[in-house]
């Protein structure tokens, strides 16, 4: 008797709380946890994206958390997938790939979810050097792209005219930034030029560039037994002319990761190789005007540069004990809606990162987006303007945000003048192929 | 003649001893334990594969030349932040002691800094000392001093140092305040009356009583430059330029957090263990000998 009323207490007050939520379907909602790494602005608008999903159907409620920066929402899903308790989906940056890839039963492939769910999924319809960073070795897509960048050049005009250059035409090569940096600086602009992301633009970018590689084993992609490539003639010459220009004032290192940001938005350099997500700080903060230009190559080493890579993450999905097939279910549900072209659109239109579908592009073109913020197709006409080589599709080694850090840690030493660039990189190779096979080990078989 | 609570009941001593055990059972010891056992075994960052690979961490540790580097960079900095804030709050406890206008207004701004999360004191020195964007970092390079700690081994350092240094300061005076107001006047009158001047009172009765309280915050600020600056670091330099302020204990969170290592990792933090337990263990043979406690 007492059980029944309490039953009919309870359920005439889950309805009147269903009724006050609006969810006032009798249907229960299959709740996904999403965990992202996007501090503010961006983190709120990937939240709205979210929304955007849950308000477009009535079956599935994602629930977005921040679980603070990349690395730290990386290492909060390792500890969770240990407690049994790993969140559906989480966001991950592109160097952290090759650990997730390794993890195995801890992940679930996209390709592999999308099937199983029987969610229609056409992996062609990503931009090839996004598709291929993602992708396993048989070229099946691993992880869901949704926000990737890529470097560009960012240059000052009015500094540009001040020092006596076009300021409608960016230098296109190393050899055009040389003078130009010597230019700006004789008409006593304290910095010509930086760049943030040391490993990621220098490097990384320069090899896809110029189709040289990172790493052998096609850059990782082809096994774990891939060892670095760049203490090779070829990078040591590029890392002698940064050391050069940086002597003799043209240049400055603005610090690890993206210290260097905030250099350009404040005037203070005049040009900066950076993520194409700055452009949105750049919009807000820059008092002068600005233009942005693919990244520049060497003529000695390629006739025409190749694409560049992308930075920037992916969505992952990871396993855990109590999954449902339900669960799943939902998750494809969202991811769907995430691959729309509309989305993927307004996405890179409201932040600045690149679309990752060729139909996403071609929308943001048609709503005449880059008429209206010229610059704006930079990022995504350099991603797309070759087909990629097995330099161009990314890295795939493991533990790469410990060896872009080893990368740094040798180029702070050089610009020191505590070493050359050939031993910069010469220790940067050796430091770097220990943690290779350090990774190699304990994630063989 | 010794005092002695005695308990009829056997079993009500273990039960009111339990909270304690319990919290260090679960809060120290589970994870030291936990740091053993990782320390001997290889483990990829997801914890599906791991074997035992014996010392094989901790020689792959103390043959990285790297790791030595940071062996030393530690010392150095260790005892710069302990000298330094060790003698600057003496002095400052000296002279907030003595009979001052509104002494009680200097002791409340001295105690003050340490009140701030180390993160957020870090923050205040980047922008002060910021080539870019700090006040003394920009006035510095305008006056021609070519100051930018990003790529100066020399001036990151001191940097690092000094931001540390000041964090400890308030705690150290606070003791030191109270050690000298321990002290009882008399004596030191008394030494007045036969003609010591201030400088020689200090040296051979204020020094040697507070010997106790000196002793005390040496162990603790060396625990102290050991394992809680990392946040002064990580926030201000992260360790670089190159590897020029990278302490054993960031180097620790840096292989475990950052780079998944958690077998070279929990190695690392098993040989830090030992050294503060040696370190420790010398100053309280050997210092505490020197310390007069009345």
């Amino acid at each position: 008797m007492l059980t029944r009323r309490t039953l009919a207490v309870s359920t005439a007050a889950f309805a009147l709380a269903a009724g006050f939520t609006g969810a006032a379907h009798a249907q229960q909602k299959t709740v996904i946890e999403f965990w992202h790494g996007l501090p503010q602005p961006l983190g709120g608008q990937l939240e709205q994206v979210v929304k955007g999903f849950n308000d477009s159907q009535d079956k599935v409620q994602v629930n977005p958390t921040f679980k603070g920066s990349y690395p730290e929402t990386m290492q909060a899903a390792i500890a969770a997938f240990r407690a049994g308790n790993a969140p559906h989906v989480v966001q991950m940056f592109e160097v952290g790939t090759a650990t997730m890839l390794s993890a195995g039963p801890a992940i679930k492939p996209v390709h592999q979810l999308m099937s199983e769910t029987g969610s229609g999924f056409d992996a062609a319809a990503y931009i090839p050097a996004v598709r291929g960073y993602y992708s396993s070795r048989d070229g099946k897509m691993m992880a869901l792209p949704f926000n990737s960048s890529t470097t560009i050049t960012f240059y000052n005009k009015d500094a540009f005219q001040k020092a006596g250059l076009d300021p409608n035409k960016p230098p296109a090569t190393w050899p055009e930034v040389v003078d130009a940096a010597r230019k700006l600086k004789a008409a006593g602009v304290t910095c010509p030029m930086t760049f943030s992301w040391p490993t990621w633009t220098q490097f990384e970018q320069v090899g896809a560039l110029h189709d040289k590689p990172f790493a052998s084993e096609a850059n990782g992609f082809g096994g774990l037994n891939a060892t670095l490539k760049i203490n090779d003639p070829f990078f040591v010459k590029h890392l002698q002319t940064l050391i050069d220009l940086q002597k003799e004032g043209a240049l400055r290192y603005g610090g690890r990761d993206n210290a260097a940001d905030s250099l350009f938005p404040s005037g203070e350099c005049a040009m900066i190789q950076a993520s194409s997500g700055l452009r949105g700080r750049i919009v807000k903060e820059a008092k002068f005007n600005w233009g942005a230009a693919p990244l520049p190559y060497w003529p000695d080493a390629i006739s025409s540069p190749k694409n560049s890579i992308i930075g920037g993450a992916a969505f992952w999905v990871m396993t855990s004990p109590k999954r449902t097939a339900d669960e799943y279910k939902a998750v494809a549900a969202f991811f769907s809606h995430l691959a729309r072209p509309e989305v993927d659109a307004k996405w890179h239109m409201d932040t600045g990162y690149v679309p990752v579908t060729l139909q996403g592009f071609e929308l943001a073109k048609k709503e005449g987006f880059y008429d209206k913020n010229p610059g704006a197709e930079v990022p995504a006409e350099q991603l797309t303007r070759t087909a990629t080589t097995e330099n161009t599709m990314g890295l795939r080694l493991g533990n790469l945000p410990e060896i872009r850090n080893i990368i740094q840690e040798e180029m702070e030493k050089a610009f020191q003048g505590q070493q050359t660039a050939q031993q910069a990189l010469d220790n940067a190779v050796k430091r770097g192929d220990t943690v290779l096979r350090n990774f190699e080990r304990a994630n063989k078989n | 003649m010794q005092r002695r609570v005695i308990f009829d009941n056997k079993a009500l001593p273990y039960l009111l001893l339990a909270p304690q055990v319990a919290v260090t059972l679960i809060f120290f010891i589970w994870p030291a334990a936990q740091a053993l056992w990782q320390s001997v075994h290889l483990q990829d960052a997801f914890g599906l594969r791991s074997q035992f690979v014996g010392l094989e961490n901790f020689e792959a540790v103390l043959s990285d030349p790297n790791y030595l580097e940071t062996v030393k960079t530690t010392i150095v900095f260790s005892v710069s932040v302990t000298v330094l804030s060790l003698g600057s709050a003496l002095g400052l406890a000296v002279l907030a002691d003595s009979k001052i206008r509104a002494a009680a207004a200097y002791k409340t701004l001295l105690i003050w800094p340490y009140a701030l999360a180390p993160a957020v004191a870090a923050v205040l020195w980047m922008f002060i000392f910021n080539p870019d964007i700090g006040i003394l970092g920009r006035a510095l390079n305008s006056l021609g001093y070519a100051w930018d700690y990003r790529l100066n081994d020399g001036q990151a350092m001191t940097m690092v140092i000094l931001a540390a240094s000041w964090k400890q300061v308030s705690y150290n005076f606070i003791f030191f305040l109270a050690g000298l107001q321990a002290i009882p006047r008399s004596v030191l009158e008394a030494a007045s009356i036969d003609g010591a001047g201030a400088v020689r009172r200090f040296w051979t009765i204020t020094f040697p009583l507070l010997s106790p309280t000196t002793f005390f915050l040496l162990v603790v600020d060396v625990v102290y430059a050991f394992f809680e600056t990392f946040g002064t670091i990580h926030a201000l330099t992260h360790g670089g330029p190159g590897k020029a302020t990278e302490t054993l204990i960031f180097r620790v969170y840096q292989d475990g957090v950052v780079n998944h290592d958690l077998g070279g990792s929990s190695a690392q933090s098993v040989i830090l263990m030992v050294i503060v337990i040696a370190l420790t263990a010398i100053q309280f043979r050997f210092v505490e000998r020197k310390v007069h406690y009345s």
